[in-house]
């Protein structure tokens, strides 16, 4: 075996034009997603039984088929079909770029959609039943109460869902994007060198995902700040034995 | 043409040779084919391997009145199988390379790939100078040497698409997002001939790229020679030509 450093020198710009795409995927589609999925697992959450079906396909769909097969649906399925070459959608979706933010964000929503709900029903009723003891309006104890609570228990989960994202969008090479995968693969089919441009690959995905692990923690420490519990120096003082 | 999938191949040959070396029983050769990549080499709805190969492949054992089977096997594996004996022959359209040649030899080569732009029938583009291409977005199937011609000649003028698989590329073709495909020829020939390439036709010179498709057998095999005799043989007594205009109608030799 000749591991060869020169290819991953010589093509490392390439790649590193492939992370810029990665990252903008990555951030586009797990915005959008966000904000699709907030008013979703809302309606997941409801007690009105009508509303509370009402995304259920959405998301059976999208959570229970792979993302590749919604790619390659929305890429080249779409264009199969005459009215929406000639519709005003077509410039948005002829281009890769946008079909792969489509795809992204509608399965993202779908997970994060799921996650969210979560959240919201684990908070404690007795906070809700003190938003209601204020007479708090349903909007009002919604921006108050349930989301923020919310934001905070879902944060480790969704930080989950956002590097799970970061390895899907290794798709978008299926339908022609050079995202860091496409960049890697477009090199290998001219060098003959997988080991070494799909292992500098996966440093750079690691490098990613290192970078938005750090950020959520931090993100984390602020949000649930209050949840922290270090047992306070008096308790020790009393007992040493209880120091842990 | 196939030629790039060669790296997963060596692998594969070196792990391959020293699994197996189980003698061959009697004379009997036995012929690889992929069964992938019609119209050379396809698998029917009976399972049964059909294709340009195949019959080349038929008329060589006639020619040599040998007993021949021909089996279907995947590409990733289909040189680590040769070198592991599981049969003695690969026709299966494949370009010679140089890589290939440091594990197998070739026998004189039985067609000559070229690379041809195809377009829509309503297009105005005129390639008859491939300046014209400029600005345009054109595309080929990743790891071909359609795709390397592209990126390698064109890819300063042009905004190239590679896909990885040459079915995708027809469908970007015919949903517009190509302007122009560039793709091996015969396979494109058999595309346009189907219901889906009924818009699209060839325009422009073809592109020689001196890709030369040969049968494979293993380093110092003299089957290698009977081989070309038969090859030479059928050629000269009109039997290639004849096979030849079973699926094209011009000459691909």
């Amino acid at each position: 075996m000749n591991w060869d450093w020169s290819v991953i020198v010589e093509y490392y710009p390439r790649l590193l034009d492939g992370v810029w795409l990665t990252l903008e995927l990555v951030f586009f589609s797990g915005l959008l997603g966000l904000m699709l999925a907030v008013p979703l697992a809302l309606m997941r959450a409801s007690h009105n039984r009508w509303l509370r079906m009402l995304p259920f396909s959405y998301i059976f769909f999208f959570r229970g088929t792979p993302l590749l097969v919604q790619i390659f649906l929305i890429y080249y399925g779409a264009s199969q079909f005459e009215w929406i070459r000639e519709s005003s959608l077509w410039p948005i979706l002829r281009e890769p770029y946008w079909c792969a933010i489509i795809a992204f964000t509608l399965n993202t929503a779908a997970y994060s959609a799921e996650l969210i709900r979560g959240a919201i029903q684990s908070i404690p009723k007795g906070e809700l039943e003190a938003a209601d003891a204020f007479g708090m309006s349903r909007a009002l104890k919604i921006r108050r109460i349930v989301l923020p609570r919310a934001f905070g228990t879902v944060l480790p989960a969704y930080g989950n869902e956002l590097i799970l994202m970061l390895k899907s969008s290794s798709l978008a090479s299926t339908i022609t994007l050079l995202d860091i995968t496409g960049a890697a693969r477009a090199v290998i089919a001219r060098t003959y060198t997988p080991l070494e441009i799909f292992a500098a690959a996966g440093v750079l995905y690691l490098i990613i995902a290192a970078i938005m692990i750090g950020a959520f923690r931090l993100l984390e420490l602020r949000l649930n700040r209050h949840q922290h519990y270090k047992m306070p120096a008096e308790v020790t003082a009393v007992d040493p034995r209880l120091k842990d | 043409m196939k030629a790039f999938k060669l790296f997963q191949v060596v692998a594969l040959a070196a792990l391959t040779t020293l699994s197996s070396s189980v003698a061959l029983a009697g004379d009997k050769i036995r012929i690889a084919s992929e069964g992938a990549y019609m119209p050379f080499n396809g698998i029917n709805e009976q399972g049964e391997l059909i294709g340009f190969d195949i019959d080349i492949a038929r008329a060589l054992c006639a020619e040599m009145e040998a007993d021949c089977e021909i089996v279907a096997q995947g590409w990733d594996g289909i040189i680590p199988g040769l070198l592991g004996r599981k049969y003695d022959a690969i026709i299966a359209s494949m370009s010679i390379t140089k890589e290939r040649l440091r594990v197998v030899d070739f026998t004189d080569p039985y067609y000559s790939n070229v690379l041809s732009y195809v377009v829509a029938k309503d297009s105005t583009l005129d390639l008859s100078n491939p300046d014209n291409l400029s600005g345009l977005t054109v595309g080929a199937q990743r790891a071909t040497l359609a795709g390397q011609y592209l990126e390698d000649e064109l890819g300063e003028r042009v905004n190239v698409k590679l896909y990885a698989t040459q079915d995708n590329a027809y469908l970007d073709l015919a949903s517009g997002r190509l302007d122009v495909l560039l793709s091996d020829k015969f396979p494109a020939y058999d595309w346009l001939q189907s219901e889906d390439g009924q818009g699209f036709e060839f325009r422009g010179e073809d592109i020689d790229i001196d890709d030369k498709i040969a049968i494979a057998v293993r380093k110092r095999d003299p089957l290698k020679e009977k081989l070309n005799a038969a090859l030479k043989a059928i050629v000269e007594n009109g039997t290639y030509a004849e096979i030849n205009a079973r699926y094209f109608p011009f000459s691909i030799y």
